[in-house]
């Protein structure tokens, strides 16, 4: 674990300063998730993402993003985050007094195998999170 | 103009969630792209979007540039009363684009 740790460091930084411009990184994700809750704590279950998981052609990936642990109503905005396209937000639903289920699809572009995020802020407050690795054959064209 | 696909029923049931697909051809330029002349291409996306059922808010949907060209969006509104659905898309270099639907409920 140590050698892969002092490989990782010695040899991928080059790698790392490289590939630096078309992708995000952890902490710009972080902050993108923060702006959507206002640094609400984020708790598992309620939300359910539905996406292949290996997907053939990254540049248009059918999403979609189902809330069946929460009613419809109680459902007030849903964003959906990626991790290492070149910016971390996706999309973000907020739902008006005409809403009525709260499931949202979409098409999206995935620049690499990565995780996919989406998170659900209820009426209450409260915000709820579900991750998904997806395998991309086919990159989205971002450069 | 651009083009859009719109898929609303013509006539729901009152009380009832109704499914809404809409889709608007265009390019989605993410701005992160080099062109065949080395430059960058410089972004062009649709930046908002937002629907509305006789002037209430249905749904806002803020979009980002890994949305794919044509963005398309599925949503769901409830029944209430007949009237007008409208959408209204918003982007870059002062792209607006406007649609109306009207709606029957039984």
């Amino acid at each position: 674990m140590r050698r892969r740790r002092w490989l990782a460091s010695a040899v991928g930084w080059p790698l790392v300063l490289q590939l630096r411009p078309a992708q995000a990184t952890p902490e710009a994700l972080a902050a993108a998730i923060r702006s959507f809750t206002g640094g609400t704590p984020l708790r598992e279950g309620k939300l359910r993402i539905e996406v292949a998981t290996l997907v053939d052609n990254g540049n248009t990936v059918p999403v979609s993003v189902r809330v069946p642990g929460a009613a419809p109503a109680e459902v007030a905005a849903i964003a959906l985050f990626n991790e290492r396209n070149p910016q971390s937000d996706v999309a973000r639903f907020h739902f008006g007094p005409r809403a009525g289920l709260r499931t949202v699809s979409t098409r999206i572009r995935l620049a690499t195998s990565q995780q996919l995020v989406a998170v659900a802020r209820l009426a209450d407050g409260s915000c709820w999170v579900q991750r998904v690795d997806v395998v991309v054959t086919l990159a989205a064209c971002i450069e | 103009m651009a083009r859009t696909l719109i898929q609303a029923p013509s006539s729901v049931r009152r009380g009832d969630s109704f499914s809404l697909r809409v889709l608007l051809q265009h390019p989605m330029e993410s701005g992160f792209r080099v062109g065949v002349d080395g430059q960058v291409l410089p972004r062009d996306i649709v930046r908002r979007f937002a629907c509305s059922y006789n002037g209430e808010r249905v749904v806002e949907v803020e979009l980002f540039p890994a949305v794919s060209a044509n963005p398309y969006l599925e949503f769901s509104a409830q029944a209430t009363d007949s009237g007008t659905l409208s959408f209204e898309w918003e982007g870059d270099h002062g792209f607006v684009h406007r649609e109306q639907r009207t709606i029957t409920v039984t």
